[in-house]
């Protein structure tokens, strides 16, 4: 049987075709799904006009955060399995799919209509959507995977830079009402179906035996990357997975703690001084820490390939730590350094997100690296309840407790300053991964990437495994 | 085999992919500049 138009081995590149094409397909979807962080936008409109309270209209984008880890957790292996153009296809139309949903049930006021299109099909694009590139760009980019997924991880969050204002004026034009916001939503689904086509069409795995450009030679071998490949049902079972998780689900929840209270926090802050701080002002400081948080992706992602990938968390969770502490002793007398200290701590936040596949690869190969990452995931999920949760009750104790000022935030910030050290524990306790979990290498010396353990045939993306990608993986991690 | 085996000329199918996601992104990041200078004057 011809294999269809979206399966793997029909999108295998042809002779010349450049690898700097992939990582504008990976844009492609990560900036049409990061559109997910500018829900707020339309939360207003519709409390308005289909009579919602706040918690009705978060809902839909809960929903989707949730099926955006479920998705990517359980559908992780069949991403590996079927390869990115099939699953940028499911997430495009998933996505578009849940808008037009979203559009009937806000034109017929049918509220469950919005909540079951955007926030559960929708969702379900979110998360393959967002683990579909992952193992191509670093199969394309093992010299430099750490800068490839970060391109990718950061149209994350640029998704919602665009989506914001574009969004709002979108209700400006076509009013907010329900008739309105259905129209928005029609408008969004079918543009983000156009804007995401171009990854489907562009994505290439690389042949068997691709080798990239031949670069400046590495400056030391990196002790931690491994030549062997383990599947995603093993990797669950190492207790570097584990590890990994409780890093990733530490750095995320500290993250959270600045960016769920940043507009209070800096006017509660600076409310006693000589220079107090405007609304207008923390809306600029959000605005700052956003950008932060997007660069740091591509920036500290990319400096994980030059420094290593643990040496990277021991920075993002040491130095990070540091940093809440120099908010929490001297936070009050200066605004630059509040400011400079809440940019490095929201720049390592992102920077933390996309690493992780990265570091996901040193440990575990790339044979089902985007399902390990899909499970992975559930690190963020955990975090994106624990934080709010932590910060929000903290914060409500000590103003009952008659509080004021940086004083509300001093538990909080010790907090996040404990969570980091665990996370810090976690990372240093990463070792490489015992050979009993390595897939059985093939006849040939290959590394066993078709002998998936749960049944797969990964076909013609065999994950050739590049060199300088090759190193002892006794030692110590770096 | 590698980027460079084929003459097969892919310039401007990368510049077109690269401009695709690339304006989006500057509309935002313009947009999200201009608020954060709010930082600075509000």
């Amino acid at each position: 049987m011809t294999p269809g138009i979206l399966d793997r081995s029909r999108s295998v590149a042809p002779p010349g075709w450049s690898r700097w094409l992939v990582p504008p397909a990976a844009l492609s979807v990560h900036l049409s799904i990061g559109q997910a962080y500018a829900w707020s936008v339309f939360k207003p409109p519709l409390e308005s006009a289909l009579d919602l309270s706040g918690t009705q209209s978060a809902l839909p984008f809960q929903l989707a955060i949730v099926m955006l880890g479920l998705s990517a957790a359980f559908g992780g292996t069949l991403v590996e399995r079927r390869g990115p153009r099939w699953a940028m296809a499911v997430s495009l139309a998933c996505f578009s799919t849940g808008f037009l949903i979203a559009a009937l049930g806000a034109a017929t006021r049918q509220y469950w209509l919005v909540v079951l299109g955007y926030g559960f099909v929708g969702g379900i694009g979110l998360g393959i959507g967002y683990i579909s590139p992952v193992s191509t760009l670093i199969k394309w980019f093992p010299d430099r995977p750490g800068m490839a997924t970060g391109i990718a991880i950061m149209g994350f969050g640029g998704g919602a830079l665009i989506a914001s204002p574009w969004s709002a004026r979108m209700l400006d034009s076509f009013g907010s009402d329900s008739d309105g916001i259905a129209t928005a939503f029609l408008v969004h689904g079918l543009t983000y179906a156009v804007f995401m086509t171009l990854g489907v069409l562009l994505v290439r795995v690389p042949p068997e035996g691709w080798r990239p450009p031949a670069g400046p030679p590495a400056a030391a071998p990196r002790a931690l990357v491994t030549t062997a490949q383990v599947s995603a049902r093993n990797a669950v079972r190492t207790p570097q997975f584990w590890c990994l998780w409780v890093v990733l689900c530490m750095n995320v929840t500290a993250g959270i703690g600045i960016l769920e209270k940043a507009a209070p926090m800096i006017t509660d802050f600076f409310a006693g001084t000589d220079t107090p701080v405007t609304a207008s002002a923390a809306a600029g400081f959000v605005a700052l820490l956003s950008l932060a948080n997007m660069a740091g992706r591509l920036l500290w992602s990319s400096t994980s390939d030059v420094i290593g990938r643990k040496n990277m968390y021991r920075v993002y969770l040491g130095a990070g730590a540091l940093m809440y502490l120099v908010i929490a002793r001297l936070g009050d007398s200066s605004k630059p350094l509040f400011v400079v200290c809440a940019l490095v701590i929201l720049s390592f936040y992102g920077g933390g997100f996309a690493t992780v596949p990265a570091y996901l690869k040193d440990l575990f190969g790339t044979y089902q690296v985007g399902a390990i990452h899909g499970r992975l995931l559930t690190a963020w999920s955990t975090a994106g309840v624990l934080g709010p949760l932590i910060v929000n009750r903290v914060a409500d104790s000590q103003e009952e407790a008659g509080r004021s000022g940086p004083g509300l935030y001093g538990l909080s910030l010790g907090i996040m300053i404990g969570l980091l050290a665990v996370g810090f524990v976690a990372n240093e306790l990463i070792r490489p991964v015992d050979p009993r979990h390595h897939e059985p290498e093939r006849a040939g010396g290959g590394t066993g990437d078709t002998a998936d353990a749960e049944g797969a045939t990964d076909g013609a993306d065999g994950a050739p495994t590049a060199p300088g990608d090759a190193y002892d993986t006794r030692k110590d991690p770096r | 085999m590698s980027d460079h085996d084929s003459g097969t000329d892919r310039t401007a199918l990368t510049a077109f992919a690269w401009l695709w996601v690339g304006l989006p992104l500057a509309y935002g990041l313009y947009e999200l500049a201009q608020k954060a200078s709010q930082l600075f004057s509000g």
